[in-house]
């Protein structure tokens, strides 16, 4: 039997996710020059809005076709209200500041955040059961799509689509693109560049709490510590494909998915590798590449020359 | 009648250090008025300064009557005071017709900016010629009929022009001169800060010599043209 289609469409799905979140680590840089090292956190914030939807506010037994649509809504609610509070209490005030201040404070808010859901949401001191969508798996020829990897199918293609209409075509798109190349001359254009940076902190949470349902509805289950690794990895695909563009940061998640599931299912053929293959390497092989890649295109692969910013 | 822009004992600071030191100067309707001085002069803090960049620590700063201490830079345009920055700073990674929609910002009559792209693009035809191209890849003086087209676009009623000549061929100061000129014909009210004293003194109607953020001499432009001491000092003559 082939496997390596069914290889394939699980590094897409994977890497689909990574891309979601990484979008919102490379808005932000794009537009205020900050790795907001807490984007991981609003990430899991996200999961448990969608959670807390599912088992406090919606009567029991509510159907996953009723429900979802709410969860996502819930996940999106929790995911920017953390994110524009964190850029309007945390992030604003030092603008001006040094840049080690607001990174240091980036990383104080990701660990303050899951340390706030650990001690203060119900039962986050374990793992909680993320519901499950019904029905069985999907056999399309020779591949397998579970049936919780349905939404992120059609999120991901369709949550892409919506934000490169938004940052070509609409006005505050364009504001958002003046404003990541000289954020002095956009506001003498008329660009009130304080509402463009919350909008950034805003969109990137949106896609990071969609991230958040297609991750509870893959792995079955939330937990506080959830945005820490995917954090690292988004990160990881926003540097991959050129930090400060959009679609670098999809695709660097795509690449980033994919890689990891090759390796982890084949590098154990390549003689002298039999030790290295397993999920247990996974993190290993997304770190290489990110570093060859660098070693070779320090911009990643869609990035704009450091240059143009004179 | 007040003039359209009042500008009285206008104080700026960067840290302690003062680089504006009490400076007072008018802009009529339909006047070119130049700022003129050497380097470090404070020519540039005061434009930035008016289009709300800048703080001011003290003084009043009046357009139309109206006084812009406490308006946010990105509100100042909508007012009709229109900045040409030094160094251009056009948008690199963007067309050259989306800089100059971005300098329409505001706008919202879809006709009219596309009569005004038009428009750009008659006074300065090299841009309607590579109008889809990224405008980084233009030449210095190209970024700079750029930068002064975008400033148009949002229908000025005062275009401030910061060093427009800067790090020009001589030819290429030449024409952008001789747009302004055209510019002035055409009625447009400008406040010009030069280098150049001499192309700078020759169009404007009042000009004002600045040393170390003070104004040290105003007059026509015709007067300080001819003044002795401007002579010697802006014009490198003995």
């Amino acid at each position: 039997m082939n496997e390596l289609p069914q290889q394939l469409v699980n590094g897409l799905l994977l890497g689909a996710m990574y891309g979601l979140v990484a979008i919102g680590y490379t808005m932000v840089y794009g537009i205020v020059q900050l790795i907001n090292f807490a984007h991981g956190e609003i990430f899991m914030i996200g999961g448990f809005g969608a959670l807390t939807v599912y088992l406090y506010v919606l009567p029991d037994g509510t159907t996953m076709w009723v429900a979802l649509p709410l969860m996502l809504v819930g996940a999106v609610i929790a995911a920017v209200l953390v994110a524009v509070g964190a850029e309007r209490f945390a992030y604003r005030p030092l603008r001006t500041a040094p840049r080690l201040a607001p990174l240091i404070t980036a990383i104080g808010l990701s660990l303050a955040l899951q340390q706030a859901v650990w001690a203060w949401y119900p039962g986050a001191k374990e793992s909680i059961n993320f519901p499950e969508i019904p029905g069985g798996p999907f056999e399309i020829g020779s591949v397998t799509i579970q049936t919780g990897d349905i939404f992120l199918f059609i999120a991901a293609p369709v949550s892409m689509a919506i934000l490169a209409y938004f940052v070509m075509k609409t006005r505050t798109g364009r504001g958002m693109q003046a404003t990541a190349q000289d954020p002095d001359t956009a506001k003498l254009m008329g660009i009130n560049t304080d509402r463009i940076i919350v909008v950034a902190f805003a969109l990137g949470a949106l896609f990071a709490a969609v991230g958040a349902v297609a991750y509870g509805l893959k792995y079955g289950q939330v937990q506080f510590r959830m945005g820490f690794i995917l954090g690292l990895k988004a990160f990881t695909a926003a540097v991959l494909g050129g930090i400060g563009n959009i679609y670098g940061a999809m695709l660097g998640g795509l690449v980033l998915g994919l890689a990891e599931t090759m390796a982890t299912a084949y590098i154990a053929d390549v003689p002298g590798f039999d030790l290295l293959g397993g999920q247990s390497w996974a993190n290993v092989w997304a770190f290489v590449l990110l570093i060859l890649v660098l070693l070779v295109r320090p911009q990643g692969l869609l990035g704009e020359r450091v240059a143009d910013r004179a | 009648m007040t003039a359209l822009l009042e500008v009285e004992d206008l104080r700026v600071a960067y840290g302690k250090i003062e680089a504006v030191k009490g400076i007072s100067f008018k802009v009529e309707a339909g006047e070119v008025v130049t700022l003129i001085g050497t380097n470090g002069a404070g020519k540039t803090t005061t434009l930035r300064t008016l289009s709300g960049l800048l703080k001011p620590v003290g003084g009043q700063i009046k357009f139309g009557g109206k006084s812009l201490k406490k308006v946010p830079a990105h509100d100042i345009v909508s007012l009709g005071l229109a900045h040409s920055p030094e160094g251009r700073h056009i948008f690199p990674r963007m067309t050259i017709e989306d800089n100059l929609r971005l300098g329409a910002f505001l706008r919202n009559d879809r006709a009219g900016i596309e009569k005004d792209i038009q428009r750009a693009y008659d006074l300065f035809p090299i841009l309607g010629e590579r109008r889809k191209q990224a405008a980084g890849t233009l030449s210095g003086g190209e970024q700079q009929m750029l930068a002064m087209g975008r400033a148009l676009m949002s229908q000025p009623k005062l275009l401030m022009l910061d060093e427009p000549s800067m790090g020009l061929s001589p030819i290429m100061m030449q024409k952008i001169m001789a747009t302004i000129a055209e510019l002035k014909s055409q009625g447009t009210t400008i406040l010009l800060v030069e280098q150049n004293a001499q192309a700078a003194l020759s169009l404007a109607d009042h000009g004002h010599v600045m040393e170390i953020g003070k104004i040290v001499l105003s007059g026509t432009g015709q007067d300080l043209l001819h003044d002795e001491s401007v002579r010697k000092a802006y014009l490198g003559e003995d």
